[in-house]
């Protein structure tokens, strides 16, 4: 490895370990209050929005292509981490939190990498508007999907309802900032690599990358794959944390609130969207926890919020830029140019 | 031409396409022997590029077969065709262009690199040494063209002549068996015309591979080729030196119309 | 067979609301490639339009079906200033661009109507008080047959204003060439503006023919009938206008033999299933071209 990356990671890590410490300040030692709870449940919705955001952005931003259905891959993980968990628990298996977690997690992930690979194979050959729209299609199949699938049925519970409660609130914020820390990592790495730089050469002209010998095809499914496996984990910590579940809530709307957290931050910008996931997320619960006059006006500040980026800078806030931890610790003491280092910050949690 | 013994690098024979009725190519044979320049001219809308993404995998043709190194090459798709040894540049340069000449050309190295996902994304020894191995090799490969100088910079950013020879770059790093210039010069002016039959000259003796080259400077071709074919509505017209060619009253046709020879 | 006669005419009637609405999209995109998202809810602001002007005219004692007027005035002011507030300006920024704003511009409109109106669902009040019609033992509501009437003419006027004028001759133009539709003297932006304004009054006829069926509107009518007309417009082949008539008329047809014969809850599922396959089998559609890209 090379030092200067090594250097760059122990940076890094040292500013994760500090954002974490400053959360566990906030949330621990009670200096909130009686806004503890409430503001504990602000970041887990920042954080799971901080997943699916980047791995949105990971189709958007390097894939050069919109999914406008990505909620529906999210609606996939959060029903399979609640409907496993729900199981459990009515089989009266008990698991500690932690590992229950971490295995729901990653079975919501996966089922929803394996949905994305069975759309993405016939899909992916298409591109741009058409693409988008069949995401739009997928994702109201999978809704339509959960409104018949018969919740109670599998996890014998008495009442039926295609939507359900009850989730175990695993998802405590500790495990949710680690969760988001690697995922972020892991697309960040996926980015800067060789599987990265190929997927960047299609978004800029898939006949010339075939012609370089890239597989067009099979590194366009490998992201969109990654893409809903990372929606399905934001999915399933959803399930975790907030413990009900509506097919309704993943509809368009939801799909085209995370696009616009992309696009709003910077396709191309995992620091955009690191930037823009938390705040965008957050700023309507905030809007309807201060004043509830205002609750519906929040959707409507936000759409023109994003027509006024749009016309006025079309790149988003953050363009293509990623901010280096490394670089500005370089520049702190005053070391000269650090280069543009593997990094990656898992930043701003409010 | 026909020697006997030698396996032609690339072969076709009675290669074709028709789009709806419109036959594009047609009963196309040509043999490009190994460290060979050949050209390939003909009029506009004579069939070149498209025989050019006939024997890239862009189309697939309707008749005929196309073999390189004997080996039989139908049906196969672009990056296949790239895996097998042909590489080509583009009539309308097609760079990856927000992204820089060095990763341009890492790019293309990307099919002979084998770090899988796990190592790429846990950044293990694997995967550095490959890593740094690749942006080494590019380099050397951009050295050679004058552009290492320019290896951080974006591609879009590089003037004309040397978006051009990134591209050259890029289809070498390929590592292919038969290099395809698709109007390497158009839009050229004659000092980067002329530092592109350099490099071409260059290219041959690095890397002893045959070219094929589609060009519609008659001076360039009449210099540098080797054997020339001729392609007019689809077919071959006429095939043989440069001084054959152009002294062949058919090509001179085609070229000037009826009534000018 | 009165089921059967029922089912035909409520999925002509819905046909034609997806195949208006579906005009709307065809059209635009035909001509600037862009996906206006934004067209579903100018169906809404026509509902809304519709609630208020319907009582209106009632009250000032002009029949009522006159609130149709205002209904298209009102549908195309907002249609034309969409798109020279929010879409013109943001032309030639790529088709990511333009798909976000427009995205955007269907948001705001949705929660524009959620401050004003609220998400209570409002009936609005029959324009047509019609007599059901009776063939034999079979009768069929007379104010379904008439709207499904008006939709049918509005395609009909609408396909002899694009083949006859010299309007609908330059909507046509453009999207062929538009380079060449310029050099031949076409005002290009005029063009694209005109296109916006009849889809909009388009979308105001399908508000009338949507209220006058379902009564009751609300917010979010607009995404949810314009992703429908959206997938009628690709099954007819994006940019082509019978195009969009046939595959609007088929997906109500679909939708409503689906909902009635086989499976009620999962006609959704149905229709964006078939969008999926037809886009797989037939990219551009069943009428559409394909544009190859040249290499």
């Amino acid at each position: 490895m090379p030092k200067k990356n090594k250097r760059g990671y122990i940076i890094n890590i040292i500013g994760i370990l500090i954002v974490f410490a400053l959360l566990c300040l906030l949330f621990d030692t009670g200096i909130l209050g009686r806004r503890t709870e409430y503001m504990k449940g602000l970041a887990t919705i920042g954080m799971f929005s901080i997943i699916m955001v980047c791995s949105l952005n990971l189709l958007t931003g390097y894939m050069g292509e919109f999914s406008l259905g990505h909620a529906g891959f999210m609606s996939v993980g959060a029903y399979t981490a609640g409907i496993f968990t729900m199981l459990l628990k009515s089989k009266g298996i008990t698991v500690p939190d932690l590992p229950l977690f971490i295995v729901s997690l990653i079975l919501g992930g996966f089922v929803a990498g394996v949905v994305g690979i069975i759309v993405g194979i016939p899909a992916l050959r298409l591109r741009g508007d058409y693409l988008c729209i069949v995401t739009v299609a997928v994702a109201e199949i999978i809704r339509v999907v959960l409104c018949n699938l018969s919740i109670p049925a599998i996890t014998g519970s008495s009442t039926f309802s295609k939507s359900f409660a009850g989730i175990p609130k695993i998802a405590d914020y500790h495990y949710v900032f680690f969760a988001m820390v690697t995922s972020v990592t892991i697309m960040y790495m996926y980015i800067r690599s060789r599987y990265g730089r190929a997927v960047i050469a299609i978004r800029e002209d898939y006949i010339a990358a075939a012609s370089s010998g890239l597989n067009v095809t099979k590194h366009k499914v490998m992201t969109f794959t990654i893409s809903a496996f990372f929606a399905g984990i934001a999915g399933a910590i959803y399930a975790l944390s907030i413990t009900s579940l509506l097919p309704t809530y993943f509809n368009f709307s939801k799909s085209s609130e995370f696009l616009a957290m992309v696009i709003m931050g910077g396709s191309g910008s995992m620091t955009g969207s690191i930037v823009a996931a938390p705040i965008l997320s957050a700023l309507p619960q905030i809007i309807s926890y201060v004043n509830a006059d205002f609750a519906s006006y929040r959707m409507l500040i936000y759409a023109v919020l994003l027509v006024l980026v749009m016309i006025f800078k079309p790149s988003g806030l953050f363009g293509n830029y990623e901010f280096s931890l490394t670089r500005v610790v370089d520049k702190v003491l005053g070391k000269g140019k650090g280069g543009a280092t593997v990094n990656e910050g898992g930043k701003k949690d409010e | 031409m026909s020697e006997s013994k030698v396996i032609p690098v690339l072969e076709t024979k009675g290669l074709g396409i028709s789009f709806g009725g419109l036959k594009a190519n047609n009963d196309v044979n040509m043999v490009i022997n190994p460290g060979e320049l050949v050209g390939l001219i003909g009029p506009n809308g004579a069939g070149k590029t498209t025989f050019f993404n006939l024997i890239t995998g862009v189309y697939q043709p309707t008749e005929g077969t196309y073999y390189l190194n004997g080996e039989k090459m139908n049906g196969k798709v672009t990056h296949q065709v790239v895996a097998a040894g042909i590489a080509r540049t583009f009539q309308n340069i097609r760079l990856f262009k927000k992204m820089t000449v060095l990763e341009n050309v890492k790019v293309a190295f990307n099919k002979d690199m084998k770090a899988n996902l796990f190592q790429s994304i846990l950044r293990t020894p694997a995967f550095w040494k490959e890593e740094l191995e690749a942006e080494r090799k590019a380099l050397e490969l951009l050295s050679l063209f004058d552009l290492d100088k320019f290896a951080d910079q974006a591609a879009e950013n590089l003037p004309y002549g040397q978006q051009r020879r990134l591209e050259i770059v890029r289809a070498l790093a390929t590592d292919m068996k038969l290099l395809l210039l698709d109007e390497p010069a158009a839009g050229m002016n004659p000092t980067e015309t002329e530092s592109l039959l350099e490099s071409i000259r260059m290219i041959r003796e690095k890397f002893n591979i045959p070219i094929l080259l589609i060009e519609h400077d008659m001076n360039l071709v009449m210099n540098v080729c080797e054997r020339i074919y001729v392609l007019n509505f689809g077919e071959i017209l006429a095939e043989g030196t440069p001084d054959e060619i152009s002294h062949n009253p058919e090509v001179i046709e085609a070229y000037l119309g009826k009534g000018a020879v | 067979m009165l089921l059967f006669l029922q089912s035909l005419a409520n999925g002509l009637n819905l046909g034609s609301i997806y195949a208006l609405t579906a005009l709307g999209y065809t059209m635009v995109y035909g001509i600037i490639r862009m996906l206006n998202f934004a067209h579903g809810d100018f169906i809404m602001v026509g509902g809304f339009t519709l609630f208020y002007t319907v009582p209106l005219m009632d009250s000032l004692g002009i029949p009522k079906p006159f609130a149709i007027i205002i209904a298209v005035i009102v549908c195309v002011t907002v249609g034309v200033a969409t798109e020279q507030i929010a879409y013109k300006p943001v032309r030639g920024h790529g088709s990511m661009t333009a798909l976000i704003t427009a995205l955007g511009m269907s948001l705001i409109l949705e929660n524009l109507a959620l401050v004003l109106f609220g998400t209570t669902p409002r009936n609005v009040a029959a324009m047509f008080d019609l007599p059901n019609i009776t063939f034999g033992s079979i009768s069929l509501p007379g104010k379904t047959l008439l709207t499904l009437g008006i939709g049918i003419v509005t395609m009909v006027l609408l396909m002899i204003f694009v083949q006859k004028t010299s309007i609908g001759k330059s909507m046509r133009a453009v999207p062929e060439d538009r380079t060449a539709s310029t050099l031949v003297g076409i005002n290009v932006d005029r063009v694209i503006t005109i296109t916006f304004a009849i889809g909009s009054g388009l979308a105001a006829i399908a508000s009338m023919m949507y209220v006058t069926s379902y009564v009751s509107i609300k917010n979010e009518l607009g995404i949810a009938l314009g992703l429908k007309a959206f997938v009628a417009a690709i099954l007819g082949g994006i940019g082509s206008i019978p195009g969009a008539m046939i595959g609007g008329l088929l997906l109500g047809l679909i939708e409503i033999f689906v909902k009635v014969y086989l499976f009620p809850a999962w006609y959704e599922a149905i229709t964006y299933g078939l969008l999926i396959v037809v886009l797989l089998v037939r990219p551009a559609g069943l009428l559409g071209r394909k544009d190859n890209e040249k290499v």
